[in-house]
C-alpha cells in the first residue's frame, strides 16, 4: 500500500512564484488604488441612486486575456496554461489585493466546473475560454441554495434541449460571453453552456453593494441549447467535483482583500497621531491588528493546503477547501470590521478607500456559502450527519 | 508518512527509528503522566522518564543532528524524523525539555568549546536535568527588569536573588540563569550563567503550588551563591542577547536542536468522542448545531497551525520571515486553552468532577487542562507581550516601551 505524500512546499515552486510575482507587478502598475477609485467610485450616486453598473477597465482585461489568465485553469491540451491551483490561488490573492473588477474569478470558477465535467463538449468550451471567452456559473436558485441539485432552470425533455426559468446571483454576468447553467431534467440536473447572445436569454442586473463587480439574474425563456453545448449529463456530480476549486478561488480573493485591509490599516496606524502618539502605539489598536494578521495567516496557510490537496487529487480536498473558505470568510469579516473602525471618522466616508475592499470582502464572505455554512458541512464530515 | 523525496539515508533512518520504537516500547508508567513533562513532580516518574530518554539517546533518537564531538549523532535532518516517529509511536514524552529546547541550543550558539563538551551529552541522556531561571517576582513580561545580582569577586561571581515559575527545578542539576551585573544599563547590564542547582551551597528550591493544586514548578532562592567564571555564557553584559536566543527556541521559532518527543493525540478526536457521550437537554452534544460549529472551528484552527508550520519553510509564501514563527507560542497556547474550554462546555455539569472522581469524563482531563492552559498563555512572555512583539517586529507598529 502506498500513500502519496503531499509536497512540503504545497507544490509552490519557481514557476508558480514567477506567475504570482508577475501578477503582483502587473496589477501594482496597472491598478493602483487611485485608479480603482476613479473606475468604480468617482461618483457616489452612480450605482446606488442611478443604478449604473460600476466601471471596469476593458483595456486592462484585453491585456489580461493576452497574458493568458483566462486559460489558467484550462489544461494545456485545450490550449490553456494548466497552472496548478496553488499558483492560481496565489495569483487570485493579488487580484483580491487590488480588488480588480473583471470577469477573471467568474471565469476561473466556470473553468473548474467544466474541467470537472470532463466531457468532450466541456473541453471544447475550455478551449474557447483559454482563447479569451469570459464565462460565469449560473447555478443558483432564488433562495440562494448551494446544493448542486437545486436550480430554478428547467430543461425540456426530448432531443432538443430548451431551457426556461431563471438563475440568480450570477457573478460578473455583464462582463461574460457564456454561462455554465445547471438545469433540472428528468429528476436530475444537466449542465450546459449558453452563450450570452442566445435567443430567449435576458440579463437582469442586480443592484448590489460591491462596486468591483456586477451580478445578475438570468432569465431563460425557451432558450435552445445546441447538442454540442450540453457539457454534463450529471450536472450535480460535475458541480460537486469542481466545487472545492471554486471555494479555493473565492477564498483566495478574500485572503487578498484581507491582506490589503491589514496593511493599509497598519500604515494608517503608523501615520495618524492622537494624544501626541501614533495610534498604533496603543495596544487597543495594535493587538486587533495582530489578531487580524493571525486570522489571515490561518486562512492563507489552509488555502495553500487546500489548493495543493486538489492538485494532488486527494480525497479529503473538499473539507480542506471548506476550511479555507470558512477561515478566509472569518478573517475577511474581522479585518473588514477593524479596517473601518481603526481608520476612525475618515474610515466611515466615501472618500476613504476602505469601503471598496469592505464591500468586495462582504460579498465574497457569503458567496458560495458563508463561514458557518462551511463549518456545518465540515462537521458533517468530521462528526457525521446530525442524528446519525 | 515521509515525503517521497526523502534522501535514502533518511528513509533508512526512519525505518530504523520506527522499528526500534516498536521493539523497545517502554512499560506503562508507574503512575498517571501529567499533560506535559514540565509538570512532572514525582520521583518515580522522574526515574521512569529519565530512563526512557536515556534509552532513546543511546538509540540515536535524541540529539541526532548535533555534532558528534558533543555527544550528538552528527546527522542532518534526522531529528525531525525521530520526533515524528516518537509522536507516531505515542511513546512517553522526553523529560529534559528545558535542556533540549533551550539550554542546548543556547550553549551551541554562545558556549565555549569546553562548555559544549561538558554540558551537552549528559543533558541529552537525561543524566543532568536543566531548569530555566528567567522569571522573577518583578520580572515577568518585563523580562529585562532582572533584580537577581551577580557581583564579581576575583574569578568568582556571588549571586543573590529570587527566581520563580521554575519548572523541573526540583530535579534540576543545572539552571540557565540571567543575572544583573550592572545597574546602569537595563539591557546591557545582564549576564547569563550556567548555574549548578542540586546540592549547591546557598541554593534553595521550594515548590510552588498551582491553581489546580498540582506541583511541578518552584521558586529558587540564591543566597551568596558562588559561581566560577567558567560558568558564564558569552560575555559580561551580553545576557539579553543570549536570553533572546533561548526564547527564540522556547517559543518555537527555531527548530529544537535536541528533539521534543511524542504522545500527541488529536484533541479534536477526543472532543468528538466526548460530544458523542455527552447530552444537552436530552440531545446528544454531537447532534447540537452550536457544539458542532464550535468543534469545526477548533478543527480549522488546528489545521491552520499545522499548515503554518508547513508554510514557514516556503519563503516565497511568507511575506516577512518572522511573521509565522513568532505566532507559534501565541496560537498554540490559545488553541489549547479554547479546546479545553470547549471540552468543559461539552461535558456540561459533569465537568464539575475532579480527576479523582470515578465519574469524571476523560478522567477529569477537560477542566484540569483548561486551568493548566493559563500556564502556557502566561509563560514564555504572556500572550499580550507576544502581540506587542508581533505588532512591532512584524507589522512595524510603534514600540510600547
Amino acid at each position: 500500500m502506498t500513500t502519496k505524500t503531499p509536497p512540503r512546499d504545497f507544490g509552490f515552486g519557481e514557476d508558480e512564484q514567477m506567475l504570482r510575482d508577475l501578477a503582483r507587478r502587473f496589477l501594482d502598475e496597472n491598478l493602483p488604488v487611485e485608479r480603482l477609485r476613479q473606475l468604480v467610485a468617482a461618483d457616489s450616486e452612480a450605482a446606488y441612486v442611478r443604478g449604473e453598473r460600476p466601471g471596469w477597465d476593458e483595456g486592462l482585461w484585453k491585456q489580461i486575456v493576452e497574458l493568458g489568465w483566462t486559460g489558467l485553469a484550462v489544461p494545456e491540451e485545450q490550449g490553456g496554461i494548466g497552472a496548478k491551483l496553488v499558483a492560481i490561488a496565489a495569483l487570485v490573492e493579488e487580484v483580491g489585493r487590488h480588488a480588480l473588477p473583471s470577469p477573471l474569478v467568474a471565469t476561473l470558477c466556470a473553468s473548474h466546473v467544466l474541467r470537472a465535467a470532463g466531457t468532450a463538449h466541456a473541453k471544447a468550451w475550455l478551449s474557447r475560454i483559454a482563447e479569451g471567452t469570459a464565462a460565469s456559473l449560473a447555478i443558483t436558485d432564488a433562495r440562494g441554495s448551494w446544493d448542486p441539485s437545486d436550480t430554478d432552470v428547467h430543461a425540456s425533455a426530448g432531443d432538443a434541449l430548451t431551457l426556461s426559468g431563471r438563475a440568480c446571483f450570477v457573478q460578473d454576468a455583464f462582463k461574460c460571453e457564456a454561462f455554465v447553467v445547471s438545469a433540472r431534467r428528468n429528476g436530475g440536473t444537466v449542465l450546459c453552456v449558453v452563450p450570452r447572445d442566445a435567443e430567449g436569454l435576458t440579463l437582469e442586473q442586480s443592484r448590489i453593494h460591491d462596486l468591483t463587480r456586477d451580478q445578475a439574474t438570468l432569465h431563460f425563456d425557451g432558450v435552445r441549447v445546441s447538442p454540442g453545448d450540453l457539457v454534463a449529463e450529471d450536472g450535480a456530480a460535475a458541480l460537486r467535483a469542481g466545487w472545492p476549486a471554486v471555494l479555493v478561488t473565492v477564498a483566495a480573493d478574500l485572503c487578498g482583500t484581507s491582506e490589503w485591509q491589514l496593511q493599509t490599516t497598519v500604515d494608517y496606524a503608523r501615520e495618524r497621531k492622537q494624544f501626541d502618539r501614533q495610534i498604533g502605539f496603543f495596544q487597543a489598536v495594535k493587538h486587533p491588528l495582530v489578531n487580524g494578521m493571525i486570522e489571515n495567516d490561518r486562512a492563507r496557510s489552509i488555502l495553500y493546503h487546500a489548493a495543493c490537496q486538489i492538485d494532488e487529487g486527494e480525497a479529503d480536498a473538499e473539507t480542506a477547501a471548506r476550511m479555507a473558505k470558512s477561515a478566509a470568510s472569518d478573517a475577511g469579516a474581522f479585518l473588514s470590521d477593524r479596517s473601518v473602525q481603526l481608520h476612525g471618522g475618515i474610515g466611515f466616508t466615501w472618500e476613504c478607500d476602505v469601503h471598496l475592499f469592505f464591500k468586495r470582502s462582504l460579498h465574497n464572505q457569503v458567496l458560495y456559502g458563508d463561514a458557518a455554512y462551511q463549518r456545518a458541512r465540515i462537521a458533517d464530515h468530521l462528526i457525521g450527519p446530525i442524528g446519525a | 508518512m515521509p515525503p517521497a523525496e526523502l534522501p535514502s539515508e533518511q528513509r533508512d533512518f526512519q525505518e530504523y527509528a520506527r522499528r526500534w520504537l516498536a521493539e523497545n516500547a517502554p512499560p506503562p508508567p508507574p503512575e498517571r503522566l501529567p499533560l506535559m513533562s514540565i509538570e512532572v513532580s514525582s520521583p518515580a516518574l522522574r526515574e521512569y522518564l529519565g530512563e526512557w530518554q536515556g534509552r532513546c539517546y543511546e538509540a540515536g533518537l535524541v540529539g541526532a543532528d548535533l555534532p558528534v564531538e558533543y555527544g550528538g549523532g552528527g546527522h542532518e535532518g534526522f531529528q525531525r524524523i525521530a520526533n515524528r516517529e516518537m509522536s507516531r509511536a505515542a511513546t512517553p514524552y522526553l523529560l529534559n525539555v528545558v535542556a533540549l529546547n533551550m539550554a542546548i541550543p543556547t550553549i551551541l550558539v554562545h558556549g565555549t568549546e569546553e562548555q559544549k563538551k561538558r554540558f551537552i551529552r549528559p543533558a541529552l541522556s537525561c543524566e543532568e536535568i536543566w531548569c530555566q531561571g528567567f522569571s522573577e517576582p518583578g520580572a515577568g513580561s518585563d523580562m529585562a527588569n532582572q533584580q537577581t545580582s551577580a557581583v564579581r569577586k576575583g574569578d568568582k561571581w556571588i549571586v543573590n536573588g529570587h527566581k520563580v515559575w521554575t519548572s523541573l527545578g526540583h530535579f534540576a542539576k543545572w539552571m540557565i540563569l540571567i543575572t544583573r551585573t550592572s545597574k546602569e544599563h537595563k539591557y546591557d547590564g545582564l549576564t547569563y550563567f550556567l548555574c549548578p542547582i542540586e546540592g549547591h551551597p546557598g541554593v534553595t528550591v521550594k515548590p510552588l503550588i498551582k491553581m489546580t493544586g498540582e506541583r511541578g514548578f518552584n521558586e529558587v532562592l540564591f543566597e551568596d551563591v558562588e559561581l566560577d567564571d567558567s560558568l558564564r555564557l558569552d560575555e559580561v553584559g551580553k545576557g539579553w542577547t543570549v536570553a533572546m536566543t533561548t526564547l527564540t527556541y522556547e517559543r518555537g521559532a527555531a527548530e529544537g536542536a535536541g528533539g521534543g518527543g511524542g504522545n500527541r493525540q488529536s484533541e479534536i478526536d477526543r472532543m468528538i468522542a466526548l460530544a458523542r457521550e455527552s447530552w444537552k437537554d436530552g440531545v446528544r452534544a454531537s447532534d447540537d448545531p452550536v457544539t458542532r460549529d464550535a468543534i469545526a472551528q477548533r478543527a480549522i484552527v488546528e489545521q491552520g497551525m499545522a499548515q503554518n508550520v508547513r508554510r514557514m519553510r516556503v519563503p516565497a509564501l511568507c511575506d516577512h520571515p518572522m511573521r509565522l514563527p513568532l505566532q507559534m507560542k501565541l496560537t498554540g497556547s490559545e488553541f489549547a486553552q479554547q479546546n479545553a474550554r470547549l471540552g468543559v462546555g461539552i461535558a456540561g455539569v459533569r465537568s464539575t468532577l475532579y480527576t479523582n472522581d470515578p465519574e469524571a469524563p476523560d478522567a477529569g482531563h477537560w477542566p484540569l487542562s483548561y486551568m493548566d492552559s493559563y500556564g502556557h498563555t502566561i509563560a514564555a512572555g504572556t500572550n499580550e507581550i507576544q502581540r506587542n512583539i508581533l505588532g512591532e517586529r512584524v507589522l512595524g507598529l510603534p514600540k510600547s516601551k
